[in-house]
């Protein structure tokens, strides 16, 4: 697990391009938006499965964009099924190769088992299959694509939609300042679960990215990678700002880049001096009705957050000596 | 061949399973399931039983796990009740449109509003269009049976779609009964292991679950239809084998009786044994009345129940269940729809009777009987009868 | 090699809606939406790779000499790899009708 380190992003990371690999699992000729920063992600995240690996994905963006009957544009054996439930078909997947393999039925080691959904099928209606299959200890990797609504049926909110957000149904108005809770956090959630590895990763920050995904994938047991995935259409941002805002969204700490290692924290991406968010909220469309006292709070949680998180990384670890096996109590007091 | 044992049903059907070399489990307890998935749980953690037993969070996510480990290429089994049966609703039509081999006991449980946990039919009644394969069986022994025998159907490559065995809660899941267990290698040469067609393997990698525009989905549909109206054939052949092997033969619709009745019941389920000691007693009595088992539910026998129902005069459709607002009586709506076309028909009346586990008894039959024949001769006074409602 | 998808009969459709080949959807130009294109000037490129990178399409193909240019069949012209050039080389051109 320790073969590929702190994935650490540096200047050095843009000019190592060339060494990622060529070939491509999420194909062109998706109908995703021009500039989408969740195809983007996806593309990615498919090259760091690799090819032996089966992907069960929620209804979506993703899955629209990339499977209207007859065309598909997965290299990767891949299943849909509905919306709120792609962890515990993950979950079928899974034990189904487990026990495929037991019984020698399968050529070869059993592939890797991903589940790839939005916001909305993770965070919202998909909450209960995850913390399920979190809970049941799967050996699989869920990635959430976040971006940040549920933007396949027309940019309506959802928990991971940031406070003072527009969306159609969180709209401004003269009783409402936009979304008025502040994001779900999801990294708390499947690190409360006991998960062996969580961590946050952007498309901006593509060797992250990448070798959290390894990573992910390689850690035996679950694991969970939250993407965020800038999305122009929904964020009223320019097309070809989607890179730009995730790189923003880590340097303002609205979205800092970590990961959870049996529960200990660790930043990827060190910010040394937070920017402000308002470098981060100015070229989205959907922040635009904010005024300055919602802009004032949304700056001192991101700073306070970030500050925790910061705390979370510094804290000592093991927070508390693990619990002793009641036998070997017993014989350490025998042995006396 | 077997061996005869006394044993509660719950534990025959989890025999059946085990017998039938499931490979993959996912199922959540509901009353009166319970029994069933327990005893699973006990077999696989006594290594009784090679498979994976997922213990889901939900029915939904039971039959949505089911979905992936059939998808995986496993032989995938689960069992539910009414509101379980009610939460996995959406996934149903799914599992059935994108053709997963899954096989399902349901432990028929009335459905809520009010609370109830005893037997009726409106549990899977509120499911007839979901596009699986429905089978119903009337005691412990059918049910063992059937499960073995839906492996083998839904798995047949020219089938390959999911299937139900209903079978009562309370009163066939929790009875005792004399029954004969098959042994393994009887079963074994019966039910071979299962091919999938398509699996999820990255050595041949499938998109399933793609979305259909307008152009394509009717096309998609038809195809469903199809399969599923075909499979009959399968069905009839796969219970004759069997029966060469248990001496038990199943037909889709079975007759009691009845020749030369002008009266017929027709019961699904338990109530078919009950509604048997009735027709004695009656033809005792002088009645000419005769029963209709109804069997096979989907895909619906057509030419078997006309068959079986020609030379009748009045038809009796006993439903456990209704369809508020409609027609109300299920089984008595699709039945009527059956005979619509054709020329020579009796008339079909339906009674609701043992909704909410209510008992239903030889002597409820007699009633309903004469109660049916007076109002076929007067007129039917109702569009459908709620028989023994007090009030 | 898929057909419209109003020319298929119902058992053209494999079983269950499967998708059977993998990658189909190459088979859909969505180069025709765009309404601008990027342009490499070569003098100012440090063949670094970037652009590729953030390509959401994958349209950005490798030239011999290991310089980079669009591919037109699925260039959706969105300008990320205009806006991410570390050199600032590419530049974004409206389409010509």
């Amino acid at each position: 697990m320790e073969k590929f380190g702190t994935a650490q992003s540096q200047k050095f990371d843009t000019y190592a391009s060339r060494l990622l690999p060529r070939e491509e699992f999420f194909t062109s000729g998706h109908r995703a938006c021009q500039g989408c920063g969740e195809a983007l992600a996806v593309r990615w995240v498919c090259k760091a499965i690799g090819k032996d690996a089966v992907i069960a994905n929620a209804t979506g963006c993703m899955e629209i964009v990339s499977s209207g009957m007859p065309q598909t544009a997965w290299m990767h054996p891949w299943i849909h099924v509905a919306f709120e439930n792609t962890a515990a078909v993950a979950s079928g997947v899974e034990a189904g190769l487990k026990v495929l393999a037991r019984k020698g039925k399968l050529s070869g080691p059993p592939p890797k088992v991903v589940a790839m959904g939005g916001d909305g099928g993770t965070t919202d209606i998909g909450l209960q299959a995850l913390s399920g299959a979190l809970e049941r200890g799967h050996d699989f990797t869920y990635i959430c694509l976040d971006n940040e609504a549920y933007m396949n049926t027309g940019i309506q909110r959802s928990s991971s939609t940031p406070y003072g957000a527009m969306t159609t149904t969180s709209p401004p108005g003269k009783m409402s300042i936009g979304q008025h809770t502040w994001k779900k956090d999801m990294i708390a959630i499947a690190v409360a679960h006991g998960v062996p590895y969580v961590a946050t990763a952007s498309p901006s920050y593509l060797f992250d990215l990448f070798f959290k995904v390894k990573k992910a994938l390689q850690t035996p047991g679950p694991a969970y990678i939250h993407v965020l995935s800038v999305c122009p259409t929904g964020w009223r941002s320019a097309i070809d700002l989607s890179v730009r805002l995730g790189r923003l969204a880590v340097e303002t700490g609205v979205f800092p880049l970590y990961e959870v290692v049996n529960g200990h924290y660790r930043l990827t991406v060190e910010v040394p001096k937070l920017r402000p968010v308002t470098h981060y909220m100015k070229p989205q469309g959907r922040f635009r009705h904010l005024r300055a006292p919602e802009i004032d709070f949304i700056q001192r949680q991101t700073t306070a957050r970030y500050e925790l998180l910061l705390q979370k990384c510094q804290a000592p670890y093991p927070e508390f000596p693990p619990l002793i096996h009641a036998e070997k109590a017993e014989e350490g007091e025998e042995g006396q | 061949m077997g061996h005869r044992v006394g044993m509660e049903v719950s534990i025959a059907v989890s025999h059946a399973v085990q017998l039938a070399r499931a490979e993959a489990i996912a199922a959540y307890p509901i009353t009166p399931q319970t029994h069933i998935v327990e005893h699973l749980s006990s077999l696989v953690a006594n290594g009784e039983l090679d498979a994976e037993f997922i213990t889901v969070e939900s029915e939904h996510s039971a039959l949505s796990a089911c979905i992936g480990t059939s998808a995986a290429g496993a032989r995938t089994y689960t069992a539910t009740s009414s509101q379980g049966l009610a939460l996995m609703f959406e996934i149903l039509f799914i599992a059935s449109a994108m053709r997963f081999p899954i096989v399902m006991n349901v432990a028929n449980r009335a459905l809520s509003g009010p609370l109830n946990i005893w037997n009726d039919h409106s549990d899977i009644m509120a499911a007839r269009d979901i596009g699986w394969i429905q089978i119903f069986v009337e005691n412990g022994q059918e049910a063992f049976d059937h499960t073995i025998m839906a492996f083998k159907i839904a798995e047949n490559h020219k089938v390959l779609l999911p299937t139900i065995v209903n079978l009562d809660g309370f009163i066939l899941s929790h009875v005792v009964e004399a029954l004969e267990i098959l042994d393994q290698e009887a079963v074994d040469k019966f039910l071979p292991a299962y091919h999938p067609r398509y699996r999820l393997d990255p050595k041949e990698p499938v998109t399933m679950g793609a979305f259909a525009m307008p152009e394509m989905y009717t096309e998609v549909k038809m195809a469903h239809q199809v399969a599923l109206t075909n499979a009959y054939d399968q069905i009839v052949k796969v219970w004759e084998e069997y029966a060469k092997l248990s001496g038990r033969q199943y037909q889709p619709v079975e007759r009691y009786k009845t020749k030369g009745a002008k009266v017929l019941l027709l019961t699904m389920g338990s109530l078919s044994e009950v509604a048997e000691i009735a027709v004695d007693e009656l033809r005792e009595a002088g009645v000419p009345v005769g029963l209709v088992k109804l069997r096979l539910w989907r895909p619906f026998p057509f030419a078997d129940l006309r068959a079986a129902v020609a030379g009748a005069e009045l038809l009796i459709v006993c439903d456990r269940a209704l369809s508020l607002g409609g027609a109300a009586g299920p089984v008595m709506a699709e039945v009527r729809s059956a005979f619509y076309p054709v020329a020579s028909q009796p008339q079909i009346l339906g009674y609701a009777i043992g909704l909410g586990g209510r008992d239903v008894s030889p002597q409820t039959f007699k009633e309903v009987v004469s109660q049916a024949q007076r109002e076929a001769q007067q007129g039917p006074s109702q569009e459908f009868y709620l028989f023994g409602v007090r009030g | 090699m898929s057909k419209p998808m109003d020319q298929y009969t119902w058992q053209e459709i494999a079983i269950g809606g499967i998708l059977i080949e993998p990658g189909s959807a190459r088979e859909y130009r969505v180069g025709d939406w765009r309404s601008q294109h990027p342009v490499w000037t070569k003098s100012r490129c440090i063949r670094c790779g970037v652009c590729w990178t953030v390509c959401p399409e994958a349209a950005i193909l490798e030239e011999p000499e290991g310089y980079f240019d669009m591919n037109p069949t699925y260039c959706k012209g969105c300008g990320t790899c205009a806006r991410e050039c570390v050199t600032g080389c590419i530049s974004m051109i409206p389409e010509e009708e």
